[in-house]
């Protein structure tokens, strides 16, 4: 009985989320169903069907980098995890530390080096390859999703794969498996849970982001985070048009992550910090 | 086998630490231009300490990030215990509720603030976007994060000590602080720095309800990276860059020391 | 881990601390008065200090003790979104012609009392009562200037520029290479000069027109970029962009290879002025603030460091020989006759101008 005397103590949370995450929400649902004058309407969230294109471009710009990042930081992430405590540590402060500089700061620099008199195709030049186009393109863009959000990725997979026991894997060896069936068969398995959250913590951001594109995109694939923006704070402010689009976008991401989320526990989250 | 995978993380940290390589570079560079070397200099760092405009965005950064840790950390590792004992429906409920602002995109969170705080500004005149929205929005989003950090700490706690407490005799709230408290102290002091350094990044939020009169650094420097960023930033972030490296190779360096201790110790037991 | 990352904080909180000590100093200034009034501009639109020039806004405080909160927009229309969001909580903007008409339609501007801005008899009377505010009233000229094609000599044919025409932003020669305005105002307006129709039309027949054109225009386009044409212009990236007369003397300090030229068809004059947005807190101490702005030597800072072309008389008599007398900022009468100013365009237009160009942008 006695336990049940704290439950008291959620009770501001309660308060809390009501106001400033329901409530909020709300107010883009009303805003959605209703034209500049307050009337109700279904006219926004019919009129999303001529921005599809730029929806699914989002999702696949960002299923890319998703699938980009768990290849490229897998690796990363496996050898860490394999590393002795010394350089262990040295290699995850190394992975952290870039997050310590504000990442707008960081993908405007990535402009320098992709231009097409910028450092990469000046370096190109001195080989004699080039220059590349590479600014100002859809690949240009994924480069940027895959360099901010790599660590998110790389972060929940070592901090999973440190848990797996090293005990497991001689088992295995010593039942006879190779190499190739050890990953198969063992550490892939076990590594599902930072899979899925590393999964979700690079593609959420992913698709609505809007600073990567405008930075490097040139402004000319627009995303939908980009139109958003556009459409609250920008060059043609609307709203309802954008409340429209924002609850299209939330209703996507949550059910691809309700998705997701049937095999995770939410608890690798606290992997980025600790 | 092994030089493959060493030769793969060089590339990989190769990628991570291209650009702040250029950023630093840039920060002597004798022109505003982010494209043309015109020579060494150093007088963004001189500048930079009399840029009032930088230095105010800096400090409202700092002080909106500690307020937001402090009082996230509050409300959340309350609603932690308060949740431990509520009933399994309730707590699910208030679990979901939890997840929206870590599963919505950060540009809906944003603009259903906004949207929030300009209905109550029209029809109240009453939180005007500014340093109060900021903060709101920021205990917001974080509020989430320290309450998953404390959750695992109260759930490995003997829940028997607390009563075992009481059973001595101890009033409930005394038993709370002494008992309670500093089994989870480890997940309350993660939950703030993570709340902290969430707060001190973030910039799409901070976007969308800030006003023209706290405009945090984020929310500056993207101002500027839709003309030119100034170099004066570029000597800042540097700055800050340096300090922070410096710090965790300290800490690291630390740490060798004392586990080569240890491992000399085990050598003389053994 | 959690010790690690407290004394990193930790050392930062004190970095900030002394940065923050260290920038309030001053010396034989007027002591701070605790007032404070918020100034939004567009971006590199004011003399900041850098380069051994003037920081107005410093040397504001200096004189007065009022501490100016500085903010700056990219353009109109997002200067437009913020004020409307409820956010305004500016004391002084300095919005385009066409803006200030209509922020003045909606009733969003203050009436400035003149007699606390003695110095707007400074302004050259071509430059009041003009169309966007006939009784002059609301505003006070800043800066104006016009639309030109910026154009880098070695990577664009001499004879495309001899005789330049907006045609050159539509030639498949320069594919890849063309930087356009990333704001519908000015984008349409381009496309409406090419097509030879008025810049303030309300036919939507023409401006679905002018889309289709910018539409056509896009493939070409290497990016959309506001200031960022700047960086982009300086370091070749790019070899054609249309952009605003005043930046010219910018440009050409960054790269010698640059040139500016007006295209026949002719072109938008534009004029920026200071408004005081309805509502706005501290009305007395933002005209103290805009009567400041047109002081002699503050306007002549301004117009050295920002480059654009000064309505102010005062600071036109003692501006550099070679700029007064420069085509660029200061063009003669065969240039001017042919520009156009924009006007506020009705509600409806505006809005169908907005959906066209979400359109034009999001097209692939």
């Amino acid at each position: 009985m006695a336990k049940k005397k704290n439950s008291w103590l959620a009770a501001p949370f309660g308060v809390w989320m009501a106001f400033f995450t329901l409530i909020p929400l709300g107010v883009v649902v009303y805003f959605a169903l209703t034209d500049s004058a307050g009337a109700f309407t279904f006219d926004n969230l019919l009129g999303i069907g001529q921005h599809a294109g730029t929806l699914l471009r989002s999702i696949w710009l960002g299923a890319i980098a998703t699938v980009l990042c768990l290849i490229l930081g897998y690796p990363v992430a496996y050898s860490i995890s394999r590393a002795k405590g010394v350089s262990q540590q040295t290699m995850v402060m190394l992975i952290m530390l870039p997050q310590w500089m504000n990442f707008l700061l960081r993908t405007y620099a990535w402009m320098t080096l992709l231009e097409n008199n910028g450092l990469i195709n000046k370096f190109l030049g001195l080989i004699g390859i080039g220059p590349l186009s590479m600014i100002n393109t859809s690949g240009a863009v994924v480069l940027g999703m895959v360099y901010n959000f790599l660590p998110f990725m790389i972060l929940p997979l070592y901090s999973v794969m440190t848990k797996i026991d090293k005990h497991t894997i001689e088992a295995a060896q010593d039942l006879g498996a190779n190499g190739l069936n050890v990953f198969r068969r063992v550490i892939l398995p076990l590594s599902v849970p930072g899979i899925i959250t590393g999964i979700t913590m690079v593609f959420v951001p992913a698709v609505s982001t809007f600073v990567i594109s405008k930075l490097l995109g040139g402004g000319k694939d627009m995303l939908i985070g980009d139109l958003i923006e556009m459409l609250f704070a920008g060059t043609a402010v609307n709203y309802n048009v954008g409340s429209a689009l924002s609850l299209v976008l939330m209703i996507l991401i949550v059910v691809c992550m309700a998705v997701m989320n049937k095999f995770d526990d939410g608890e690798e989250t606290g992997a980025l910090i600790a | 086998m092994k030089t493959l995978s060493k030769i793969y993380n060089i590339l990989i940290f190769l990628f991570l630490y291209a650009p702040i390589v250029v950023m630093i570079i840039f920060s002597f560079n004798d022109s505003k231009s982010r494209t043309v070397w015109k020579g060494f200099t150093t007088k963004w760092y001189a500048e930079l300490f009399g840029d009032q405009a930088i230095l105010d965005a800096l400090l409202l950064s700092f002080i909106i990030a500690i307020l937001a840790a402090i009082i996230s950390t509050v409300i959340g590792a309350a609603a932690a215990i308060g949740l431990k004992s509520m009933n399994v429906k309730l707590r699910n409920f208030m679990m979901s509720l939890n997840n929206i602002p870590m599963v919505n995109p950060e540009i809906v969170t944003g603009v259903s603030l906004m949207l929030l705080f300009v209905v109550v500004y029209r029809t109240t005149g009453l939180l005007q976007p500014g340093f109060g929205t900021v903060l709101l929005s920021h205990i917001t989003f974080c509020v989430p994060y320290v309450i998953l950090s404390i959750m695992p700490k109260l759930r490995q706690m003997n829940p028997y000590i607390y009563e075992a407490a009481q059973d001595l005799g101890c009033p409930p709230a005394r038993a709370f602080m002494k008992v309670v408290v500093p089994e989870i102290m480890p997940g309350i002091i993660t939950g703030m720095m993570m709340a902290f350094t969430l707060s001190l990044d973030d910039f799409i939020i901070s976007y969308f309800t800030s006003g023209s009169s706290a405009q945090t650094l984020p929310v500056v420097i993207y101002s500027m990276t839709r003309k030119r960023v100034s170099p004066k930033i570029n000597a800042l972030s540097t700055i800050l860059f340096l300090i922070v490296l410096f710090l965790l190779v300290i800490i690291n360096f630390r740490q060798i020391r004392d586990s080569a201790k240890e491992r000399e110790k085990e050598q003389v037991k053994g | 881990m959690k010790k690690r990352l407290f004394s990193v904080i930790l050392a930062v909180c004190m970095l900030a601390a002394i940065v923050s000590l260290a920038g309030c100093k001053q010396e034989d200034a007027v002591p701070l008065t605790g007032e404070v009034i918020n100034v939004y501009n567009w971006g590199e639109y004011i003399s900041n200090g850098e380069d051994g020039s003037l920081d107005v806004n410093k040397e504001f405080t200096r004189r007065t003790g009022i501490k100016v909160n500085y903010t700056t927009y990219p353009d109109n229309e997002s200067m437009y979104a913020k004020l409307t969001s409820g956010s305004a909580d500016y004391d002084v903007i300095i919005p385009s012609d066409y803006m200030i008409a209509r922020l003045i339609e909606e009733d969003m501007l203050e009436p400035l009392n003149m007699s606390n801005i003695p110095n707007f008899s400074l302004i050259d009377d071509q430059f009041k009562g003009l169309e966007y505010d006939p009784s002059n009233k609301y505003s006070v000229a800043y800066t104006w200037g016009t639309v030109g094609i910026f154009y880098n000599k070695t990577m664009v044919d001499e004879e495309d520029v001899k005789d330049m025409s907006w045609d050159i932003l539509w030639n498949e020669k320069y594919r890849g290479q063309i930087l356009m305005f990333d704001n519908p105002r000015d984008a349409f307006g381009i496309a409406l000069l090419k097509l030879g129709y008025s810049l303030n039309t309300t036919d939507k027949a023409q401006l679905l027109e002018a889309a289709n054109l910018l539409k056509e225009q896009k493939p070409l386009v290497q990016a959309y970029v506001m200031d960022q044409i700047f960086d982009k212009m300086a370091g070749a990236e790019a070899a054609l962009a249309p952009y605003y007369s005043g930046d010219a003397l910018t440009m050409f300090d960054d790269n010698e290879d640059l040139g500016f030229a007006v295209p026949k068809e002719g072109t938008n004059r534009f004029v920026d002025a200071i408004c005081i947005p309805k509502g706005a807190k501290n009305k007395e101490l933002a005209e103290k603030y805009i009567n400041f702005l047109c002081e002699t030597d503050i306007a002549l800072a301004n117009a050295e460091y920002i480059g654009y072309s000064t309505p102010n008389t005062g600071a036109l008599e003692q501006l550099d020989e070679e700029i007064k007398n420069n085509e660029i900022f200061y063009p003669g009468d065969d240039i001017l006759s042919k520009t156009q100013i924009f006007l506020k365009l009705p509600d409806d237009i505006n809005r169908y101008m907005d959906t066209l160009w979400i359109e034009i942008k999001t097209e692939n």
